[in-house]
């Protein structure tokens, strides 16, 4: 990283360099690149013909590399070189890439993050990336006519560590000097916040082109605090596209399209879907390769059946993170609108219904987070006039553990840990004279380490030999401001070190991560579920033994009926410790408790008299 | 930067009590952070940035540490010298327990009929009962009442946290 000199707060405005700072909000579909102007006010920097964003497209030609809008007329007749959505790539093999469906490129197998093969050679999402993000630093350093001193990239708050060291890791195949990764919501909650002056707690709702986002922030006198953040990272407007597209096959009965044909229909797809926000009806017309003609009319009303299903799941993660805040919806002082996504009337039909208020959209949602980045950055590299001190405290999205005996993960740092965060934890050895210990480090909500990630392993050597349990070996997890994660273990007694800067493995994607968290959240239902089902048997078990002990001591105090009828109870309660139904036991147990009410009381006073006269024999004695 | 031999509460400059002043406990937090986050120092050098994120992840734990109830009590306790979760130190009153057992007996019917609002119900009720319980053990803590009810009422609190949080995610579930 280029060293900057420290400005001076003392020196006069005048004589202080400024920085050339710049925010870049690497989208899945749009990409833009903001910077301060001289006066405070942050601006997205256009192209020369004065449009801001930047497609996240890259065609890989005959000769050049094209991004943007010279890539995107590619895309259709030329889908397996022109690379679109790259972010949903980033720091996952070819094995997370289960919705296969959504690339019709060639992808290489290999170790680590999936490549893809192009015209231009094989290509990593980092490398894709890292042309978008040339094409953008370009742009920027032809405004501000020099090269740039300080970059802030945003990601999604929902990515995990191995999409974060990606995203790291394209700036700097960039050129850029990369100072901080951003949360894109928190991003845009600075954008609102320095734009705005506005106080308290405040949901911002991120939906843009592959990435969903929910974070939830107080904002207090200059300091942005993140209280919980969720998301997930593998939904976004692409799949309300996919919807349309999966819909033109069925209503025009398309056979399965080739990959040219794929990208028309889902481009179609896509006009129709951003049509529809302010119309009722899209037209949809194609011609296919196969001189197949595609002539369809798809309704609003049409569009929010198909995609319900989409917008009911953003709405999870947003339970968990106010539950995590400790907030209801009604609890908070607005929520803001980000990303183009939000633009679609079920999303904003569903967000003011959920948190009982109109969401807030005064800023553009495509630019809002390019803002907020290009205002961090000209802070970060020292620009800022005195006075405007406000600061970010943001969060990890997700749980970091270890591996422990039995193949459970122990959590280190807990999910929304204010960031940086710093934890240990110290273990021993389990074997006499065991000279070294595997650290398996782990991400996500689940109790067992296969439900979880793997971010990285290493090895603890030259422990000195010692009895077993003697040994104490402290783990410390690091996680500093971008989110990424490092981690060390050190052996108390004797000083052995060994660490690693956790370079994951990038054996798992978003999808999984969504699908680990719900995961857990099941199985803590189905844990309670069965827990209470085994203690309502027990009970119920415990009560028909009693019952039968009692007929077989004090069966006389019974007439026939009454015995007929305890009989019947004690028969229904045992039938219903053999089902699957909590609730079916406790009200057998019920119905044997009433049927024993007045056996019970009988028994309770021939037990007074054998009592009394039990008494009268010892007090005799 | 900040003084890593200072605990938590002098860190913060607020007195070794249990019952601590949120607000001013925020401010503290917020008026240190603006000094030490290393987002304060990301013009300086390779040192300088590595003791900015030493320091601000130090004001972090602090400021968790004494902004959780469970966590503030331990920690008052262990500067005296106790730890109320350790060993062999783990009874529960029998009341207790039976109400934490009917109170997740009637979240799982409740989870099992989808009914939200009555888990909700449930869940503010523990909600309820731990505020109580921290009310409590801020009068025994703060005032030197018996350090074994105080150690009892500590074991108490953190049952309940662990109810609220199974019973959040069974409630997350059911919302669904
Ligand atoms: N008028 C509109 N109606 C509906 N959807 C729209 C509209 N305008 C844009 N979109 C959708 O918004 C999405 C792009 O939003 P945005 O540019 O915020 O995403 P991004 O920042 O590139 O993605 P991400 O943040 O997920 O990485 C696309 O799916 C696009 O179709
Ligand atoms: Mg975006």
């Amino acid at each position: 990283m280029t060293l900057m000199q420290i400005a001076e707060p003392d020196e006069a405005p005048a004589a202080r360099l400024r920085r050339r700072a710049v925010g870049i909000d690497l989208g899945t579909t749009n990409s833009l690149v903001a910077t301060v102007r001289d006066d405070g006010i942050a601006y997205v920097i256009p192209d020369d013909e004065g449009r801001p964003l930047v497609p996240s497209i890259v065609h890989y030609g005959e000769g050049a590399t094209l991004v943007g809008y010279d890539a995107a007329p590619r895309q259709s007749p030329d889908p397996q070189n022109t690379i679109v959505s790259v972010k949903r790539m980033m720091g996952r093999g070819l094995a997370d890439l289960t919705d296969d469906r959504r690339f019709p490129y060639r992808f290489v197998d290999g170790p680590g993050m999936v490549r893809l093969a192009t015209r231009a050679g094989t290509k990593s999402p980092v490398e894709v990336s890292a042309d978008i993000l040339r094409a953008l630093r370009e742009r920027a350093e032809r405004r501000l006519g020099g090269p740039i001193d300080a970059a802030v990239v945003t990601v999604p708050a929902y990515f995990d560590d191995a999409q974060r060291q990606a995203t790291k890791d394209a700036a700097k195949l960039a050129g850029l000097p990369v100072l901080r990764l951003l949360n894109e919501p928190t991003a845009a909650a600075v954008a609102y916040g320095l734009d705005h002056g506005i106080e308290g707690t405040y949901a911002v709702f991120d939906l843009g082109g592959g990435t969903f986002d929910i974070s939830i922030l107080k904002l207090t006198r200059g300091v942005f605090e993140v209280l919980a953040t969720n998301g997930d990272s593998a939904l976004g407007g692409d799949d309300f596209d996919h919807r349309v597209f999966c819909w033109i096959l069925e209503a025009a009965r398309v056979p399965p399209p080739s990959p040219e044909d794929a990208r028309l229909l889902l481009l179609r797809s896509r006009e129709a879907k951003e049509m529809l926000t302010g119309h009722d009806a899209a037209p949809i017309v194609a011609t296919l390769s196969t001189g197949q003609r595609i002539d369809l009319s798809l309704t609003a009303a049409n569009f929010s059946t198909i995609t319900r299903t989409l917008v009911e799941k953003t709405l999870a993660p947003v339970r968990r993170a106010l539950r995590d805040a400790g907030l209801r919806p009604d609890a908070l002082q607005g929520v803001v609108l980000v990303g183009g996504a939000t633009r679609m009337r079920e999303i904003r039909r569903a967000v003011a219904e959920f948190f009982g208020q109109p969401p807030l959209t005064n800023l553009n949602p495509d630019e809002v987070v390019a803002l907020g980045a290009a205002n961090q950055a000209n802070a970060l590299a020292g620009n800022r006039e005195r006075g405007e001190d406000w600061l970010l405290l943001d969060v990890i999205p997700l749980s970091l553990g270890l591996e422990t005996m039995g193949g459970l993960a122990e959590k280190i740092v807990p999910r929304n840990s204010t960031i940086p965060v710093t934890r240990a934890q110290e273990f021993t050895t389990w074997r006499d004279g065991q000279t070294a210990m595997a650290v398996h480090v782990v991400q996500g909500e689940r109790e067992r380490v296969a439900d979880c990630r793997s971010l990285a392993r290493f090895e603890l050597r030259g422990i000195p030999p010692m009895a077993a349990g003697a040994a104490r070996i402290r783990v410390t997890f690091q996680v500093d401001a971008d989110g990424l994660l490092s981690v060390s273990a050190r052996e108390q007694t004797t000083g052995v070190e060994a660490s690693v800067t956790v370079k994951p493995s990038y054996g798992l994607g978003d999808d999984e991560i969504a699908r680990m968290l719900q995961e857990s959240f099941d199985h803590a239902a189905d844990d309670m579920a069965a827990r209470s089902l085994a203690e309502s048997r027990v009970e119920a078990e415990a009560v028909v033994n009693a019952t039968e002990s009692a007929l077989a001591v004090d069966g006389d105090l019974l007439s026939a009926d009454e015995r007929g009828a305890i009989d019947d109870a004690v028969a229904a309660a045992r039938h219903a410790c053999g089902r699957e139904d909590t609730a079916a036991v406790r009200l057998a147990v019920e119905s044997l408790n009433r049927a024993t009410a007045a056996f019970a009381a009988r028994r309770m006073d021939r037990g007074v008299a054998r009592a009394l006269a039990g008494r009268t024999v010892d007090s005799l004695a | 930067m900040i003084d890593f031999g200072r605990n938590h509460f002098e860190l913060f400059d607020l007195p070794a009590r249990y019952v601590v002043d949120a607000d001013a406990l925020d401010r503290a937090y917020r008026a240190l952070q603006q000094s030490v986050h290393p987002d304060r120092h990301a013009a300086g050098d390779d040192t300088a940035r590595r003791l900015a994120m030493q320091a601000s992840a130090r004001v972090n734990e602090a400021y968790r540490t004494l902004g959780d109830p469970v966590e503030r009590a331990r920690y008052l306790l262990a500067l005296q010298g106790t730890d109320p979760l350790a060993g062999s130190n783990t009874a529960l009153d029998v009341d207790f327990l039976e109400r934490q057992l009917d109170r997740r007996e009637r979240a799982s019917e409740a989870a099992a009929a989808r009914d939200a609002a009555a888990l909700e119900r449930v869940i503010d009720e523990t909600r309820a009962e731990a505020a109580s319980a921290e009310a409590r053990l801020g009068a025994l803590l703060d005032t030197g009442g018996p350090l074994a009810q105080a150690c009892g009422q500590v074991r108490e609190l953190a049952f309940l946290d662990k109810v609220v949080r199974d019973l959040d995610h069974l409630l997350v579930e059911v919302e669904a």
